[in-house]
């Protein structure tokens, strides 16, 4: 069996998962505080990609970022970077189409926080950011677990996105999942299913793992 | 002097209210706010706190100005450091008592000392989902105590105490307020509990 499709497709959830991790607790944060219009639009337009059919993102990035013409030209000529048919397209379209899973849980599990815990410490002097960090992350770790994990999980099962703005070319882009797709057109159900017991395997074993975990750990915050 | 004049509407059950304060406070005073519910006393502190902004008015502490809704001044509740004891106590679930302490302060000495008051000593290491209410409630008037505030806010900080921890704590909270020139308002709905205590009375009504 050839693993570079396991090993691309790890690595293509880990740099994701990292990703949405430095980009999505701001956000999350950000939404969690107060409410404006501007906000709901912005959280709706995270959450599409929960419904969106993966092919109308994936399709939408190949054209926003087609090499032929607008933004795709532009990044090739000033920056050389083709997010089309690459991985750095893979992580992109991964990080748009993950982004609910990372930003839900945590902003849900900051506003369940009591607004008093972040007001004790401003009163003690700390900053925003630093309240952020030793008071509110610390009392949301099971809800910021259960998020990276689903972001990691999630990733490793993208299809519809990843094909379509990243084809299939081995190393590059044939991820897990579009393996299996062309082992069964290639009607060898061999590596088909190897592949598929591998990716059943793995994410059986994280989801079951944070089930084991927040079971010990999460409980109601005290007041 | 603590100058306190100011106007904030309230959402109520059918439309809003206004609370109006108009008061001044002496120094180094223990002040009870004593009020039926729902009349904005733990608002009041609050905006004394800079945890939430009147609509108009000023507060000057000590010559210094707090907020004047005029002039837009309105310092940040950091630089306000008030020493706010929440009703609900407002623990860190994530912390310890000791590490309640350190967050506020850097001093070891007085950590000990506060420890020492509060009889925490030999439940330093716990967290709080491990302490009864009313040790909850004493870590909380430490952590207040531990910045050293000028201004103490205390939102019906005896509530869960019996009537012999009650005594002793009230007892030497006043010693160590005098000590540091510390100036106290404390929402009460009994302000008998108190009569030991404070001085003054603010009735919101």
């Amino acid at each position: 069996m050839d693993w570079s499709p396991i090993w691309l497709t790890l690595r293509l959830a880990a740099i994701t998962t990292a990703v949405l991790l430095v980009i999505g607790l701001p956000v999350a944060y950000w939404l969690a505080k107060g409410r404006s219009v501007f906000k709901l639009v912005i959280e709706a337009v995270i959450t599409m990609p929960l419904v969106l059919p993966p092919s109308v993102l994936g399709f939408y990035l190949l054209i926003a970022f087609s090499p032929q013409r607008g933004l795709g030209l532009w990044l090739q000529q000033h920056f050389n970077i083709q997010f089309v048919f690459s991985f750095e397209g893979l992580v992109l379209a991964s990080v748009i189409y993950s982004m609910p899973f990372m930003i839900g849980p945590v902003k849900s599990a900051l506003q369940q926080l009591p607004s008093s815990l972040a007001q004790a410490s401003y009163t003690l002097g700390k900053t925003e950011l630093q309240t952020f960090i030793k008071v509110l992350l610390p009392n949301i770790r099971a809800s910021l677990l259960t998020a990276i994990v689903l972001t990691f999980a999630h990733t490793l099962g993208e299809f519809g996105v990843v094909l379509m703005i990243g084809g299939n070319i081995p190393n590059v882009t044939k991820v897990a999942s579009i393996a299996i797709y062309d082992s069964v057109e290639n009607m060898d159900y061999a590596t088909a299913n190897s592949y598929s017991l591998f990716l059943f395997a793995v994410t059986f074993l994280i989801v079951m793992a944070v089930f084991i975990f927040n079971k010990r750990t999460a409980k109601i915050p005290l007041e | 002097m603590i100058i306190i004049d100011i106007e904030k509407k309230l959402r109520a059950y059918e439309g809003h209210k206004l609370l109006k304060v108009n008061t001044e406070i002496a120094p180094n005073s223990i002040t009870s706010v004593t009020g039926p519910s729902g009349a904005g006393k733990t608002t009041l502190l609050k905006m004394i706190a800079g945890l939430t902004t009147p609509e108009k008015g000023r507060i000057i502490v000590n010559n210094e100005i707090w907020l004047d809704a005029g002039t837009r001044i309105n310092l940040s509740p950091q630089k306000r450091k008030t020493g706010f004891v929440f009703q609900g106590y407002a623990l860190f679930p994530n912390m310890t008592v000791k590490q309640h302490l350190e967050y506020a302060t850097t001093d070891q000495e007085w950590t000990n000392e506060l420890l020492h008051f509060a009889k925490l000593e030999t439940l330093a290491n716990h967290k709080p989902e491990y302490l009864s209410g009313g040790q909850q409630q004493r870590l909380a008037i430490i952590r207040a105590l531990a910045v050293k505030p000028q201004l103490m806010l205390m939102d019906e900080p005896f509530s869960a105490l019996d009537m012999e921890m009650r005594q002793e704590l009230i007892v030497q909270l006043k010693v160590l307020l005098q000590r540091f020139d510390t100036t106290c308002l404390i929402v009460t709905h009994n302000p008998y509990e108190l009569e030991a205590l404070t001085g003054n009375t603010i009735h919101i009504s």
